[in-house]
């Protein structure tokens, strides 16, 4: 029988199999930054350890860091301390950094793929559960705790039993306005938060393979959000040109050799899928969540859900305490409703088509002047590139800020938060009670959507502007 | 990491699916660089009002005293979303010794083995049963046979974990060891895969 794409990657890394345990693999790369690193150092100075393979780890700070006046110390004295953390642990241990100041800084999952860092067939971990979007290149990856930090740091390998594998196939043609983000909010809408819980997950189908390699690096970065212990794509011709030419991705006759290699890296014609799910892309409508978590999304045009549709007590009263949180009713529409922010960013939506996807939209036009904006790049080089090009100008003329590269508003734990109460229409990942900052509403959407309630103030179908 | 083999004690119900690491410790508590002292700022947001320790919220469950123990029962998908270590270290600085649900996100499953937290994994049934007992019930775990008892009904069932990590737990060994013996094989991997 044949090998599925995670088959074929998993095997070749396996060092041991613990019998009625889990499998020793081998880690290719590393990412780390500064939240979930410094007690994983601690640990191993503790064990009188050393870091086995420094070379293949690579550091960035983004968590922490404010997102305007990256020139100026940081002004949270807790942040500062653990980006110095960082920085002295690097420095003592042979790590390569790309800090705050660097021009190659940025949000992890957005630098390693466009350095080149990021490449088909290895194996990748980073402390951070997103580390599912260098799955778009065809590598397994996925996020680990800081006690995997330490194993890794130890030994470059991990202990992880095998995930059963799921493949999702998303074939024909996208409507007007739908964009990637739409896929994975519906596929996570129509399996749920824990619908993937277990499994590894290889998205496939002609409208996967008509997307770009930032599409598609959204759509991995989501995986988790249905429980997935990764999400993957097998690499083709839009993964080798995406990558050629970038920093780190091999160079002359080795890339011949390695494009080569890569080009096996597919899910063979006969392998057999745990579970298999077939969506039909003219299904998927702009996308927009009303909940407490990722799976609570529908059709920006769509219904809430009414109360009498759970039959479990729990979920009942788990729907009951989201549309408090959120300050929505069952049953109503969320067409036409006003929102206070607007975040575009994180590592879900920070890349340079984003931008040119929001640019596109709010071109000769103005923001509606009620709404607050944190517009973020997600790293030094996207931001360059936003000015290579103008965008820039398209932005300020709107009259909206872009800001330095950084998690920003994803999540709570630098300067950029919403305000309590408020709604905020944002490009990133997690819609958790208080995950833009303590009260925050968050509605999940893609850029575009992001884009429309940029100009009109409300909760717009975008469809209506195009 | 600390050894766990047999338990008896009485547990905190929270009632809650989807219970994510955010909600298990919020954000701004990840800038510590030590693993000690987050079970204050354990489900931080849901215990206070305005974040503030003099207003405790009056309908959670870690606010109610007659609730109390060193076994935590959630509903479904607990732990999901940031892989966040934190979450597992607050759980265990709080006082938990095992953490019942029927249905764990797997990254935190992982980081509280490795913190010798257990995970229990019960059938919907079954936890339906535990949130019908009183506050003064007790719960038995016993990791050696892998059995979890409603003491009360004397209720019963079997939960799986690998024998690996029963071991490790059993014995408070941990997996950086066990890597760290490796090294030989390891280095013989990375040659023959160069």
């Amino acid at each position: 029988m044949g090998k599925t794409l995670f088959e074929k990657i998993w095997d070749k890394h396996v060092v041991k199999q613990i019998e009625d345990g889990p499998s020793v693999v081998y880690i290719d790369k590393h990412f780390i930054h500064e939240v979930t690193s410094p007690q994983a150092f601690s640990g191993i100075e503790k064990r009188g350890a050393q870091l086995f393979r420094p070379k293949q780890i690579v550091a960035t700070a983004d968590h922490n860091v404010p997102t305007m006046h990256q020139e100026l110390p940081i002004k949270d004295a807790l942040s500062k301390f653990q980006v110095d953390t960082l920085i002295d642990n690097c420095k003592k241990h042979g790590v390569e950094l790309y800090g705050l100041g660097h021009k190659y800084q940025g949000i992890v999952h957005v630098i390693g793929p466009e350095l080149g860092i990021t490449q088909p067939g290895m194996t990748i971990v980073c402390g951070d559960s997103h580390t599912s979007t260098h799955g778009a290149f065809g590598s397994i990856a996925f996020g680990i705790g800081t006690s995997e930090v330490e194993m890794v740091f130890a030994s470059q390998c991990i202990m992880q039993t095998k995930p059963k594998v799921m493949r999702i196939n998303i074939d024909g043609a996208l409507k007007n306005g739908v964009v990637s983000k739409d896929i994975i909010l519906y596929i996570i809408a129509q399996i749920s938060a824990s619908g993937a819980t277990g499994y590894f997950v290889e998205y496939a189908g002609s409208a996967i393979r008509a997307l770009s390699m930032e599409a598609r690096m959204t759509i991995c970065n989501m995986s988790i959000e249905m429980g997935a212990r990764g999400g993957m794509i097998a690499p083709d011709q839009t993964t080798f040109d995406y990558m050629k030419g970038r920093l780190f991705a091999p160079q002359g006759t080795d890339w011949d050799k390695k494009v080569a290699a890569w080009s096996q890296l597919y899910t063979d014609a006969d392998a057999k899928f745990d579970v298999e799910i077939n969506i039909k892309a003219e299904d998927i409508d702009p996308m927009i969540t009303y909940g407490t978590n990722p799976g609570m999304g529908l059709s920006v045009r769509g219904i809430l859900p009414t109360i009498e549709s759970f039959n479990d007590a729990t979920e009942k009263q788990n729907y009951e305490k989201a549309l408090k949180y959120m300050g929505l009713t069952a049953g109503q529409s969320l067409l036409g409703m006003p929102v206070q922010n607007v975040f575009i960013g994180s590592c879900t939506n920070s890349r340079i088509e984003d931008f040119r996807l929001v640019a596109s939209i709010i071109k000769g036009k103005q923001k509606d002047p009620n709404i607050k904006t944190l517009i973020v790049p997600g790293s030094q080089e996207v931001a360059k590139q936003i000015k290579a090009e103008g965008l820039d100008k398209i932005f300020a003329d709107a009259g909206v800020e872009i800001r330095q590269a950084g998690c920003s508003a994803c999540l709570g734990m630098n300067e950029d938060k919403i305000p309590a109460g408020e709604y905020c229409i944002s490009t990133s990942n997690r819609n958790f009670e208080g995950r833009q900052g303590a009260g925050a509403r968050t509605l999940l959407a893609s850029p575009l959507t992001a884009a429309a309630a940029l100009l009109t103030g409300k909760i717009t179908d975008i469809r209506d502007i195009l | 990491m600390q050894s766990l083999q047999k338990i008896t004690s009485k547990f905190i119900p929270l009632r809650i699916e989807n219970v994510d690491t955010d909600q298990i410790i919020p954000a701004r508590f990840l800038k510590a660089t030590t693993k000690d002292g987050f079970g204050k700022n354990l489900f931080r947001d849901w215990r206070y009002e305005n974040d503030d320790e003099t207003k405790p919220k009056a309908d959670f469950v870690l606010n109610q005293k007659q609730y109390n123990g060193e076994i935590l029962v959630a509903a479904k998908n607990f732990g999901c979303g940031s892989s966040r270590e934190h979450a597992a270290w607050s759980i265990q600085d709080y006082g938990f010794k095992v953490v019942v649900s029927s249905f764990f996100a797997d990254i935190f499953k992982n980081n509280a083995l490795n913190n010798g937290v257990l995970p229990v994994t019960v059938s919907d049934a079954f936890l339906q049963q535990i949130f019908a007992q009183g506050a003064d019930d007790t719960l038995s775990v016993d990791l050696a046979a892998q059995t979890i008892t409603i003491d009360a009904t004397g209720a019963q069932e079997k939960f799986e974990i690998n024998s690996y990590k029963k071991t490790c737990m059993l014995n408070g060994y941990d997996d950086i060891d066990y890597l760290l013996n490796m090294k030989p094989e390891i280095e013989a991997y990375e040659k023959a895969n160069q």
